[in-house]
């Protein structure tokens, strides 16, 4: 769910893969961010209401990625994934590291791109420093 | 009672307009700046201008010892969230949900929302009567048993009109409460009653059983062969 940078992104690796891939996202004009030779199957519709889910297939999948731009979007539709589809494999990205720590805590599959950028930055910002020390 | 109020759109505005005349303490949290100025200058300063789903915002609104949280925005989504981190990070005992999609309730209640509002649930329950696909009008549910209480006007097309109730074949764990006929005069019904068209039927129901139920009550003679 959500056919931004991220989530046409992770359809295109998956799909290249061999993967058979479903994409939804509210805006039609979404879809063109997506490469050329993307085989998937891509929806316009509501990735928080049930029946949209329902009739994209969403009780066939074997997983669920929530990758719209709004966190609490992701939380709901994650959520109807888990709880109402019974999908096994739900994993929802949620920008706010305090709302990923507290739905992490209640069960739901989180990544907070937030966190894990600052991350990567602070790590890469150790390694330049040590580099020129290094050299000499 | 402290009660604390999700989004200051009308819903909003007129539920904290009438808590506060009720002498309740009131606060409206809002991410507009506009609406919040309207609520401030009109009820006085109960606006806290920020976004209610966030745990911050919510630890300064003092969450923790708010008898009562309700969120009534117009995004479902919104409205979950704002419930779910007020419930589990802040332990408030009671929380409301307003839904805009009705078939939300299913979700908002496995996920803890004690209470859920759809309007449009509720104009569908005051019309569904007229309408010959939706017979069946939720009355009451029946907490935590996971029964309910439901009403169905016996349509003259009915397949089950002029039988008795030993006759007809329930899905299980449903059962005829109460018969109202046109006239309005109740009878206690028993197996030899006889079911006539426009009878209102009050039955208790399984949640699951209400769609067999539905069938039971309201399909045309027909359909049934």
């Amino acid at each position: 769910m959500g056919c931004g940078r991220v989530g046409a992104a992770l359809a295109a690796l998956l799909n290249r893969e061999g993967q058979e891939v479903t994409i939804l996202d509210i805006d039609p004009d979404a879809f063109s961010q997506l490469p050329p030779d993307f085989k998937g199957r891509c929806f316009v519709g509501n990735g928080i209401d049930q029946d949209v889910l329902q009739r994209i297939g969403l009780a066939e999948a074997d997983a669920f990625v929530a990758a719209s731009p709004g966190d609490n979007r992701n939380v709901m539709a994650s959520q109807i994934a888990k709880h109402i589809f019974g999908v096994r494999k739900v994993v929802c990205r949620i920008f706010d590291p305090i709302r990923e720590e507290l739905y992490h805590s209640l069960g739901l599959e989180t990544i907070s791109p937030t966190r894990e950028v600052a991350r990567l930055l602070k790590e890469a910002l150790e390694k330049e420093a040590e580099t020129p020390k290094g050299e000499g | 009672m402290y009660i604390i109020i999700v989004g200051g759109g009308k819903v909003g505005y007129y539920l904290a307009k009438q808590l506060v005349e009720d002498g309740h303490e009131v606060l409206v949290i809002e991410k507009d700046a506009a609406k919040c100025q309207q609520i401030t200058d009109e009820l006085g300063d109960i606006a806290l201008r920020a976004d209610g789903c966030e745990g911050v915002t919510l630890e300064a609104a003092g969450t923790g010892r708010a008898d009562l949280f309700i969120s009534v925005t117009g995004d479902d989504e919104d409205n979950l969230v704002a419930c779910q981190v007020a419930k589990n990070k802040f332990d408030v005992r009671r929380t409301v949900a307003r839904l805009n999609n009705p078939k939300n309730e299913v979700i908002f209640k496995k996920l803890g929302i004690d209470t859920t509002v759809s309007s449009t649930a509720l104009i569908l329950a005051n019309i569904e009567q007229e309408l010959p696909s939706h017979p069946l009008i939720p009355q009451l549910t029946i907490k935590g048993s996971g029964l309910e209480i439901v009403e169905v006007k016996v349509p003259p097309s009915s397949a089950i009109v002029g039988k008795r109730i030993g006759e007809v074949l329930l899905p299980q764990q449903c059962l005829i409460a109460l018969i109202i006929d046109e006239e309005g005069v109740p009878r206690v019904p028993a197996s030899d009653t006889t079911i006539r068209a426009g009878d209102e039927v009050v039955a208790v129901t399984r949640r699951e059983s209400k769609d067999a139920l539905r069938l039971v009550l309201a399909t045309p003679a027909r359909d049934t062969g």
